[in-house]
Parts: structure tokens; sequence; C-alpha cells
């Protein structure tokens, strides 16, 4: 088994997988406690209409993933700030539309579009090092954040009119939230690809929320859960030969069943 | 006696629909005022315009002196039960200290002077022994407890109540009144409820809201203000002396 560790692409995998884990088990947390799913799977399928861009324009799709991902953050965190009753409508409007984007842009690039499938469903065994950097910057914005701001994203968290009678920031840490969400995205659809990243942002933190009652607690679960959720999918992917990124997500579905099962007995 | 809060000719519509009328209202440093009236009338629409979560399409309010948005760190807010999420991970200390947050700065961790405070609140509310308890598996009443004990560790200089009294059972209520009763002597409180008889034993003020407010800065409430405020004919169910609310009739 360790054999596979020699590989450098192996490592990588390995490395890429426990940085990830940290970014998608903190943001994760937040979206499951604070039942914003639905938000970051449209934060995320939006995306491509970003990645479409980048092969039309000739520029690294990710840029493109990320321009569109942040904007498309920033409009669904202002509209659901005007409180809209139809906020639901408004994101699976923006979720269909980026994806349409993305397929006419496809279209109308003359090339072939080489590694396409790569973004939608991710290989995490092709993260270069450049990646890697970036991803541990991200993960040091995100635990400094969350650090600096516990107690304020806690208080929002769970009753935002009464942390903004108390003179905490709620609608600037309430857009914080969703534009680490848009960055985290953007930074799983190298792994498991823009299609599977809700699986890895929700599953982790919904695992961890059946068995705590704190929300540090549920933050730091989810971060080890993620982590054994990418090595062991990474290994069964290798054993197997599997697509990496879905092993993945097979790997932390069967956990998710598992720990419900689990629950159930006890309650 | 400073006034508190300051309403003047305020209105606040949603969609067309007018839903506080004319408001006029001044709260004095000594008060403690119940609002009655029924559902959909107004009543948490108020507080909320005083707190600053609702601007008013016409109509001036101040709060302290200044907007309520500038002021507003100085209300401790008991807010109605059913709008929170009963799955979410946090304790009894976790919520009742996040009433500490209108003294402390961002960036920061909470001080041992904050934990000291939220232990002492909750004491008062007699929560301690569930200090630990995930605040959604606890019941209405506890969790009311515990929103009281986070209005409190905010060390408010005025406290608003919403129906403080609908999810607790009648044995616990008397002992929240005579809290309140204790309460009011060092803050000034306003009180909206639909509970009438209550309401009627321990404030010291009664007003009657639906749309249009009827204060005549007393204890009695006229049969005219009750009947425009419920819109129908009143029977009228005096508790007799000494804490008589309605006129003889």
């Amino acid at each position: 088994m360790i054999e596979i560790l020699q590989y450098d692409f192996m490592r990588n995998a390995m490395i890429a997988g426990l940085l990830a884990s940290i970014a998608c088990g903190v943001v994760g947390s937040f979206i499951v406690v604070k039942r914003m799913v639905f938000i970051s799977g449209g934060i995320a399928h939006s995306s491509f209409g970003g990645i479409g861009l980048g092969y039309l324009l000739g520029f690294n799709p990710i840029i493109g993933a990320l321009i569109f991902s942040l904007l498309s953050a920033l409009g669904i965190g202002l509209i659901t700030e005007k409180g809209g009753r139809r906020q639901d409508t408004a994101i699976g409007i923006l979720w269909a539309v980026g994806m349409a984007l993305g397929i006419i842009f496809i279209g109308l690039t003359p090339r072939y579009a080489p590694d396409l499938f790569s973004y939608l469903f991710g290989n995490i065994l092709t993260v270069p090092n450049s990646d890697l950097i970036l991803m541990a910057i991200l993960d040091i914005i995100i635990i400094g954040l969350i650090f600096l701001l516990y107690k304020e994203l806690l208080a929002v968290s769970f009753d935002e009119e009464y942390a903004s009678i108390s003179g905490i920031p709620s609608t600037k840490l309430n857009l914080m939230i969703i534009c680490l969400t848009a960055l985290t995205v953007v930074m799983l659809i190298r792994i498991v690809g823009m299609i599977l990243v809700i699986a890895l942002l929700t599953i982790p933190a919904a695992v961890s929320e059946l068995f705590n009652t704190k929300l540090k607690n549920i933050l730091l679960h989810s971060v080890i859960l993620s982590a054994v959720f990418a090595i062991v999918g990474l290994f069964a992917s290798y054993l197997f030969d599997l697509a990496s990124g879905a092993t993945i997500i097979v790997t932390a579905g069967i956990a998710f069943f598992i720990a419900v099962l689990i629950k159930n007995q006890y309650s | 006696m400073k006034s508190v809060v300051d309403l003047k000719d305020v209105w606040v519509s949603y969609n067309e629909k007018i839903v506080l009328e004319n408001i006029n209202l001044t709260i004095k440093e000594d008060d403690f005022l119940g609002i009655i009236g029924p559902n959909g009338g107004g009543k948490t629409t108020l507080l909320k315009v005083i707190l600053g979560l609702i601007k008013p399409n016409r109509g001036v309010v101040k709060v302290f002196g200044g907007s309520p948005e500038n002021n507003r760190t100085l209300i401790g807010y008991v807010p109605q039960l059913s709008q929170f999420d009963t799955d979410f991970p946090a304790t009894v200390l976790d919520v009742v200290m996040t009433g500490r947050l209108n003294q402390t700065r961002m960036f920061r961790r909470y001080s041992l002077e904050d934990k000291k405070i939220a232990d002492k609140v909750i004491e008062e509310v007699n929560m301690s022994h569930l200090r630990h308890h995930a605040i959604g598996r606890l019941s209405g009443g506890e969790r009311q407890r515990v929103f009281m004990a986070r209005a409190l560790a905010s060390e408010p200089k005025l406290l608003l109540l919403d129906e403080p009294t609908a999810n607790v059972d009648k044995n616990l209520d008397t002992k929240l009144w005579e809290f309140f009763n204790d309460l009011k002597k060092t803050t000034p409180i306003i009180l909206v409820t639909h509970d009438i008889s209550a309401v009627s034993i321990y404030v010291d003020k009664i007003a009657c809201l639906n749309r249009r407010l009827h204060y005549e800065g007393t204890k009695e409430i006229t049969l005219e203000a009750l009947e425009d405020t419920y819109k129908c004919p009143v029977e009228l169910i005096a508790h007799g002396l000494p804490h008589r609310v309605l006129k003889e009739h």
C-alpha cells in the first residue's frame, strides 16, 4: 500500500487532499449549519460559465471559474441580504444560466477543449505544485479569519438579527463566508470537479453535525473527516482503478450513510 | 425624566399594506409598558422599528436621543421563539455569551469578565443546570429563559420583550413575571403580548396596538381603545382590585 507514495503524483495528490480538507471542512461547516447548501451548489455550477469563457478567450479556465464564482457569490449574497422571498429561484436561475453560458462558450471555441472533463469531475492526480501553494495560502487565510472572528461568526450564524443589534456587521460577515465558499469551490474544482464539489463541502460537516452540539467541534471534526475521506478515497481509487474524485465522494457518502445508521441506533 | 424612546408620526407599510399608522410613543426611564393587540397587529414590527431593523416609511425614531442604528447596542431584545433553527450547534452558554457582543471588540476572544457575567445571568434565570445543553434540545419555556439571559448579559439600558410568556407553562409564568417586576426597578421595559390577563397584573402602563396605537400614558385602557384594537365588541373580564386595568363599567 505504502509503495504508491513513491510516485510524485500520488504524493501531490495526498497533499492536495489534505490541504483541501482544511478549507472544505471549515467552510463546509458554516455552509451546513447556516443551511447554505443550495447556495454553494449555485456558486459551484455557475463557475462553469467562467471555465467556458477561459477556453473561448484562451486564458486559464480556473481564473474564469474564480471570477464567475466570486461574482455569483456576491450576487447571491446581496439577494439574500435583501431578504427577497424568491431567493431560491434566483439561485436556481444563476445555477442554470452559468452552466448554459459555459456550454455556449465552449461550443464557440474553435479548438477542441482539452481536459474539459477534469474541470467537471476533477483530477486530483494532476494537481500541479503551483496549485498546492495556492491551496495552502487559501487555508491560511480561512483559518486566520475563522480564528479571529469565531465569536462573531457563531453569533451571526445562530441569530443574524440579534448579532446586528449587538453591533456586529452581519452583512459583511455573511458576504465573507459566501466569498470564502466561492474560493473553496474553485480550489476543489481541481480535485473533485465542479459537479461533485457540493459533496465534499457538505458530507464531512453533515456527519460531524450528527454527533456534535458545539460549532467548534463540528469545524474540527469536519476537517479530520474530510481528510480521512480524501485519503481513503484516493487509496481505493488506486487499488480498484477508479476515478479519484468520484471515489472520494462515494467514500464520504458511504460514511454518511453509516453515520446516520449509528445515530439512529442510539437515539 | 429623560425619554429613552421617542416615536413621532411613524408609518410602516409592506407591499402597500399599512402595518403601523401614525404611531406616537414616548418611553421614559422608569417605564414598564405592556403593549397588547391581536396577532398581525404590528407589535413585533413596532419593536423592530425601535431596534432599527425595520425602517419606517415616514416619521422619526429616536433611541436614547440618537438613531436606532447607533444606539441599539444599548437595547436587550428577547425575540419570539418561532424563528430559530433548533438543530443549530450551540449550547446554552454559547448563546448567552453572544449577549456580550455589544460590550466586546471584534477580533478578540471573550474575557473572563464576559464569562462571569454570562454565568451570573444564567443563574438568575434558573438555567445553570442546563448550561452545557444544546439549545435545540430545550423546551420552549427553557429556551425563552436562555434568550432572556442573553438579553440580560448585554447589560441593557432598555429591554424589549416579544411575547415572553408565550411558551412558558403557568408555574414558570408567575416566576418570570416576578422577575420582570424586579428588573423594572433598574431598566425600562417594553413588553408586547396578546396575553391581556398577565400583562394587566404586572405592568405599570398599557397601550393597545392594532395598526394604530392607543396609549394614554396610564394603566387604564378604555373600552373604545380595546374595541378599536380588536375590531370587535370586547367582553371585559376585569381582574378586580388592586390591579384594576379596566374602568368600572
